[in-house]
């Protein structure tokens, strides 16, 4: 069994619990083992605006407790998997970095080799399992819904470090999200940052960034928008709710976090997808969920699985 | 008589500390808001709190708290499994041995009316009592001074709860093995109860005594006849052996009676035992007089704090018991390091040498402030900078064997700090994310107040940025900000720029702005230049430094491959360095 070093980071486990179950249920039933390091610290995100010595420290001692277990590292959030990769990027390139780094983590019996890979959720989704596997699990999938992805600045930029996708005109995310039955829709913001790095630092700005994606979003048509990455969910989520409030707007743009959006297609309990959790509503998604007569065409429905297949191929 | 006085004396100490630790829960102020609260209404709120908790269904989970968190310790055990042997061999041991032994003649003799503690399973218990507390201590010096465990600090608080515990239970071990081989206690005992006469007899059972049971005779010495011993046991057996059980099980102090057997004799005449009776009395006089005083003050604030945290779980408190249930958990605080152990930013510790970082050590500084002690600026500033050095992952709050929710007192003495401190530049990273998503739950004063001051607080040191018109030379001015760009070795790159100006086309922050200058001050391309030209203060004071999203938009299109993001980020990293210096430089060394 696949089994990695599920970094959860610290955002997650604090405010985004609807994330972690939602993740743990679907790589359950995708039968993708996980260990929860307990002694992982903060991926470093945060602290590489401070310091940059305190950001690599932070980061190279998860990758070692990783390697010290021999487990690639799975990461939830978009800023995890950038920091993870900056730091093990710097630590193969600069080799006297890495006997710096490596002199303090050797004091609590620890050092970093470079022999484990940091991969998102998301790459372990459509590399590791691959876009087949997560079909033959899906119990029902989506009729009509209109899904904007957003990808995450950290996971696609710098591409020459995080080598995500295709930077420019990446597809790895718009496939796994046409795989539960609903169209990933093409928009002109859909690389565009959420704006969360600068929220509590210039809110102003920062909601004038997010107004814009998810106006933007809405204007081509979405229903929702799709993210897999806590910063960008919560600003989505929580700080859109802040700028319906606060600006006159009325146009909300609700966000589901993939692994939701994944599980509700794959039949997993309500409950452990956490979707009343979300700040603004998206239980109206489950009415695009096809009704389990409709699943009894069975011959139409494998028809529509292939031209669908012949469509995202093209597009890859 | 001395027994009684010093009990007196220690008790009317502890009591009136007692008194004066709790009242001191309703009149440190700490937190938002906190100032405002009378010391009266915090009082009349708790006592409503309370009342209002035990008679309702909440009484069940304050139950289960109390038996898995209070008495049985499962947030230890969660935590770590020898810690938890540790913790419950000390409290466990001591306990039994307070209840058992010490207050034997009110508890014991009313459960079993024919308690003798020479009787066993009296004389054992009490000896496997006082070995589980030896074992804890062993393994909790072990711990903190033998296993160097990184960023696990000890203070004199620390040594001192180990020691007073080591000291009695050292005391009482030794007591019982002086007493074990001093003639004059056998020779008291044989007059007390044997009712013998006979010399012969006597010497009989004196001679059983010193071959079974190490009493250290002056008269007598091995080997003896058989048929002595057989007579002695005989009158062992019909004499002693009903109120006297075989020394041997009372083994920690039949133990230690052999090693100091060869000094049996001149422990007996120096009168050893009556000093050791003295030492143990008055340890457990001083540690319980100094209980509110030292961290083991924790047996009562660490039990109230995982109550009241077990009813509280997620709901939210009102302000007036809020800052009295912060207050309270200064003192639950053990100092035992799990969380700074655990803490999301621990590595923050080895590069920058503020304590305060660490949250077991922050709670010091935080009980000084809560106090209302005069602190230095230093001082303040450390305290500052601990508590917003913080990613609010709550962690801390999870794994506290306490149950303090630490981060939310964290997160008030951050807010309380920044609104009356020192200009922190750690709000202008991602850290602040959590602070901007709580503003709306919070009563703030001035939310912006802290991000103003800290652009104010850098814009200060930039007296160029002030002065537009000053003709500037083209050799580079500050050879050391070029240099400093070389964290790693990213930030080098800024060099290649031939200023053609993608960086600013493609940023989305510039993109926001009809004015962008207005609003940013130099753009990504002309803070490279300034880079290039040395100009630190331009650099530095420009907006578009502290608003740059670090999306990487203008590092993955430049034509040059200027790492212009990294750039950006070594920048930050020097600015918040050299302010933070300056700042310190200027507030002396204390």
């Amino acid at each position: 069994m696949m089994e990695f070093a599920l970094f959860l980071g610290c955002t997650i486990p604090a405010r985004l619990n609807q994330y972690e179950s939602s993740s743990r249920a679907v790589l359950k039933k995708l039968g993708v083992g996980w260990v929860d390091i307990r002694e992982f610290n903060c991926c470093g995100y945060p602290l590489r605006n401070i310091d940059f010595k305190v950001f690599i420290l932070s980061s190279a001692r998860n990758l070692a407790l990783a390697e010290k277990k021999h487990l690639n590292v799975m990461t939830l959030c978009k800023c995890c998997y950038g920091s993870l990769k900056k730091a093990d990027y710097l630590m193969k390139e600069n080799d006297s970095l890495k006997k710096e780094v490596n002199a303090t983590l050797e004091k609590e019996g620890l050092t970093y080799e470079g022999r484990i890979e940091v991969k998102h959720l998301l790459s372990v989704l459509h590399q590791e399992i691959g876009l087949e596997s997560i079909k033959e699990k899906m119990s029902t999938t989506f009729k009509g819904l209109r899904i904007a992805t957003h990808y995450g600045c950290h996971a696609l930029r710098p591409s020459q470090v995080v080598g995500f996708d295709n930077p420019v005109a990446p597809s790895l995310f718009d496939q796994l999200v046409e795989v539960t039955g609903a169209e990933s829709i093409e928009w002109p913001m859909k690389l565009e940052c959420c704006g969360a790095p600068l929220w509590g630092i210039n809110d102003k700005l920062s909601m004038d960034l997010t107004l814009k994606k998810l106006t933007d979003g809405k204007k081509s048509g979405a229903d929702y928008i799709c993210a897999a990455c806590p910063y960008c969910h919560i600003q989505f989520d929580q700080v859109q709710k802040m700028i319906l409030s606060q600006r006159d707007v009325n146009h909300p743009l609700p966000s589901i976090l993939y692994t939701q959006l994944l599980g509700l297609s794959m039949g997993i309990d309500k409950k452990a997808l956490g979707l009343d959790m979300n700040e603004i509503p998206i239980s109206g998604i489950e009415e695009l969920l096809k009704k389990e007569t409709e699943l009894a065409e069975e011959k139409e429905l494998a028809a529509q699985k292939e031209t669908k297949k012949e469509t995202a191929s093209t597009k890859g | 008589m001395f027994l009684k006085v010093s009990l007196y004396i220690s008790l009317v100490i502890f009591l009136l500390a007692l008194i004066y630790k709790v009242a001191s829960w309703f009149r440190y102020r700490i937190g938002i808001g906190a100032e405002k609260i009378s010391t009266s209404t915090r009082v009349f709120s708790a006592v409503k709190g309370i009342l209002s908790t035990i008679f309702s269904a909440k009484i069940l989970t304050l139950l289960k708290v109390f038996v898995l968190d209070v008495l049985l310790q499962f947030r230890i055990l969660r935590e770590n499994f020898l810690r938890w042997v540790m913790h419950i061999f000390i409290y466990g041991g001591f306990m039994l041995l307070l209840l058992m032994h010490a207050l034997d003649k009110t508890i014991t003799v009313a459960l079993w009316k024919d308690y003798i503690p020479t009787l066993n399973p009296f004389m054992f218990l009490r000896d496997l009592f006082g070995a589980m507390v030896i074992v804890g201590v062993i393994i909790a010096i072990f711990r903190r001074f033998i296993l160097k465990v990184p960023r696990l600090f000890s203070n004199a608080m620390d040594v001192y709860a180990i020691l007073i515990v080591a000291i009695i239970m050292l005391s009482g071990i030794f007591l019982e093995a002086t007493k074990m081989v001093a003639y004059s206690d056998y020779k008291r005992m044989a007059d007390e109860y044997s009712g013998l006469s006979d010399p012969e007899e006597l010497k009989s059972l004196e001679a059983y005594w010193v071959k079974e049971f190490g009493t250290i005779s002056p008269n007598l010495k091995e080997p003896f006849d058989e048929k002595i011993l057989a007579k002695g046991k005989e009158l062992h057996e019909s004499s002693c052996a009903g109120c006297h059980a075989r020394p041997q099980w009372a083994f920690t102090g039949y133990g230690a009676a052999k090693i100091i057997s060869p000094f049996g004799l001149g422990i007996d005449r120096a009168h050893l035992p009556r000093y050791l009776w003295y030492l143990h009395v008055l340890a457990c006089m001083i540690g319980l007089a100094y209980l509110p005083f030292s961290k083991m003050f924790h047996i009562f604030a660490s039990s109230i704090s995982l109550l009241a945290n077990g009813v509280i779980g997620k709901e939210k408190l009102a302000p007036a018991n809020r800052a009295t249930l912060q207050a309270m958990e200064l003192d639950a605080c053990t100092h035992c390091g799990t969380c700074s152990l655990r803490c999301s930013v621990m590595m923050a510790f080895e590069e920058i040498a503020n304590t305060n970082i660490l949250p077991s050590e922050k709670i010091a500084s935080v009980k000084a402030l809560a106090s209302g002690k005069e602190l230095s600026p230093r001082e303040l500033r450390h305290i500052q900078e601990g508590v917003t050095l913080c990613t609010n992952c709550y962690r801390c709050t999870v794994v506290c064997p306490a149950g303090i929710n630490l981060q939310d007192l964290w997160f008030h003495v951050r807010e309380t700090l920044l609104q009356k401190g020192y200009p922190e530049l750690l709000v202008l990273s991602p850290l602040s994310f959590y602070r901007g998503l709580m503003k709306e739950e919070t009563v703030w004063k001035d939310y912006e107040k802290p991000l103003i001051q800290a652009r104010e607080a850098i814009a200060a040191q930039c007296d160029l940025m002030k002065r537009k018109d000053k003709v500037l030379p083209l050799t580079p001015t500050n050879k050391t900000l070029q240099g400093g760009l070389n964290l790693s070795s990213q930030a080098k790159t800024f060099s290649a720029c031939f200023g053609c100006q993608t960086c600013t086309t493609v940023c989305p922050v510039v993109g926001n702005y009809k004015n962008p200058q207005e609003a940013l001050g130099l753009l990504p391309h002309q803070i490279m230049h300034a880079a290039g030209l040395g100009l630190r203060d331009l650099a530095f004071g420009s907006n578009m430094l502290w608003d740059c999203l670090t999306c990487y938009q203008c590092q993955e299109q430049c034509p040059q491959g200027v790492h212009v993001t990294d750039v950006l980020y070594e920048l930050k990293n020097l600015a918040v360095k050299q302010v933070r210096e300056k700042t310190l430089l200027s507030m002396g060394r204390k």
